[in-house]
């Protein structure tokens, strides 16, 4: 028998991942597929935060400008300037990439606790603006997009993006893009150089790293995979709302990584499924969910100190990318 | 004596720490493929001077010129491609890595600039193994750093800088902390890279120093006390004085 690399293991896990995330749009009932396509966009956004946070250490409290970005740029240019959905997309990735290059550049002067403040305080500005410019975004009160701007167009045809089945496919492939882009980045050398930065950065700037070019470049990146998961948001569900820039969406991401593991390529979607299945079970039996959650994250943190995939790897598969 | 032209030099290079004059203004030229050691009493500046010719810190006033460039505004990971490596007196490896992957990030930082090489994971291994190999740690290349004896981490910290194919080496305290029988094979070892590369040496083992060193530089106060051969700073008065406090 040949023994497997862990190479090889850790590709044939993500594909297994995927085949299963695609029975499942089969074999769900319509409820669960629906919080399902959910949770694969959203974890998505946990996957962009991981790169910057889990894997090159950078605490921000600010991704939810990335997100944002992503959803206004695709939602405001299909609502007023009647884009269809694939150029809209784009304007989503292009808004996410400026905003993170922009805020990156100034944020990156500072570290630690600085980093977390300057990130929120780009964050709250964002947000605020989503709220000054209402005649535009309609604020709190949001944007829907009518179901006819929600196509895809296709050579040869168009998907309907508000059916289930296609949401949960579409959202599943957004997924699987971004899952193996993370996985191949970081095992490729720029991934090695993002760990070690977290490690060390001194010594890495004494190796001859460019630390500051090689954050910027992971805050972009990460950035890019927040807006993508806020792009695919506007124009999956048909809601784009100020909501979505709050600090509660800086937060969720960091929180959804902490329970699903920092640092490793599947904890970002565990800890979002984890996270939404909690709330919505505790919420379905008691108006006094959030202390059942909290109860819940404590005994995560208590059995899985870093985080649930986190602690697989440390304890039983080394191999865990 | 042949004319050697000096791979660095500096010149009235000066940092203050508030009131502090922990440099100042030094004169400094090391001709390449020397081995030079800076010795002095603590506090004397030593680290804060090689700090400044790597990049480390910035200087309040004076110049660095590394192979007949002025380098002074030059930032460190800059410094670094152009050939100065400096090991840390604070040994500085990733403890969560293996020892073959604290070597992989130097080669492959090598690597990416070496265009007629390039990056392949071939490539990568063969330099990270023959660093280990020259510094003696090969049959380590698999262990966690931080689980390395310290004398065997500071072997590694070494490696670092060699993978990084320097044209200076800037050791800073290396013996600092190892046995005797180690401290032998790092006298072996710095003569070996010293055939190759030119080795700026802050020590405090004058055994070491007295081995190593083709000409030694005394620092006091953030000024250069005395310089030239082992044999002349051993007879030199000031020398004996600062060191004896006599």
């Amino acid at each position: 028998m040949t023994r497997l690399t862990p190479s090889t293991k850790s590709i044939a896990l993500h594909v297994g991942v995927v085949l299963l995330l695609l029975a499942l749009n089969f074999l769900l009932p319509e409820y669960h597929r629906g919080v399902f396509a959910r949770v694969l966009v959203l974890a998505v956004f946990a996957m962009g935060y991981n790169l910057a946070f889990g894997y090159t250490g950078l605490l921000s409290l600010g991704h939810a400008m990335f997100f944002a970005a992503g959803l206004y740029g695709a939602g405001l240019t299909i609502y007023h300037l009647e884009w269809s959905v694939w150029p809209a997309f784009g304007a989503g990735l292009a808004a996410g990439v400026v905003v993170a290059l922009a805020v990156g550049f100034l944020a990156l002067r500072t570290t630690g606790v600085a980093f977390m403040i300057v990130t929120l305080m780009f964050a709250q500005v964002f947000y605020l603006m989503t709220l000054y410019f209402t005649t535009y975004t309609r604020g709190e009160e949001g944007l829907v997009l009518p179901q006819e701007t929600r196509v895809l167009g296709f050579p040869g045809g168009v998907l309907d993006l508000s059916d289930p089945s296609t949401r949960y496919l579409v959202a599943l492939s957004l997924f699987a893009i971004v899952l193996a882009a993370i996985l191949f980045l970081v095992r490729a050398p720029y991934g090695r150089s993002l760990i070690a930065i977290r490690e060390n950065e001194e010594r890495m700037r004494m190796l001859g790293y460019d630390v500051f070019a090689n954050k910027l470049m992971a805050v972009v990146l990460s950035g890019l995979f927040c807006a993508a998961s806020g792009a695919a948001y506007a124009v999956l569900f048909g809601y784009v709302g100020s909501g979505f820039a709050a600090i509660q969406y800086s937060i969720l991401p960091l929180l959804w990584v902490l329970v699903g593991g920092a640092a490793t390529t599947l904890g970002p979607l565990i800890g979002t499924l984890f996270m939404f299945y909690v709330i919505d079970t505790a919420s379905s039996y008691t108006t006094a969910h959030l202390m059942v959650v909290g109860l819940v994250l404590i005994g995560v943190i208590l059995f899985f100190p870093k985080g649930i995939i986190g602690t697989v790897r440390e304890r039983w598969l080394p191999w865990l990318p | 004596m042949a004319a050697v032209k000096p791979l660095l030099e500096t010149h009235g290079l000066g940092r203050s720490f508030g009131g502090l004059r922990a440099v100042d203004g030094v004169d400094f030229s090391l001709p390449e493929g020397e081995t030079h050691a800076i010795i002095g009493p603590n506090g004397a500046g030593k680290t804060t001077f090689v700090s400044l010719i790597c990049g480390r810190v910035a200087p309040t006033d004076g110049r660095v010129v590394f192979d007949g460039k002025d380098i002074s505004l030059m930032p460190a990971h800059k410094r670094v491609r152009a050939g100065i490596a400096y090991t840390f007196q604070i040994t500085s490896v990733f403890a969560n890595l293996t020892a073959f992957d604290n070597v992989a990030l130097a080669v492959q930082r090598q690597l990416i600039d070496d265009h007629e090489r390039g990056l392949s994971s071939r490539a990568l291994t063969e330099h990270g193994v023959d660093a280990l190999q020259k510094v003696g740690l090969g049959d380590h290349a698999d262990k966690v750093a931080g689980n390395l004896s310290y004398g065997h981490q500071r072997l590694l910290e070494v490696a670092m800088g060699l993978a990084l194919r320097p044209r200076l080496l800037i050791l800073d305290e290396p013996t600092q902390g190892l046995s005797d029988s180690e401290i032998e094979n790092f006298i072996a070892l710095v003569r070996q890279i010293g055939e190759e590369a030119t080795v700026l040496l802050i020590e405090h083992n004058m055994d070491v120093v007295m081995a190593l060193a083709e000409r030694i530089t005394v620092m006091e106060q953030g000024r250069i006390l005395a310089q030239g051969a082992p044999a002349e700073i051993r007879a030199n008065q000031a020398v004996q004085q600062a060191y004896l406090g006599g």
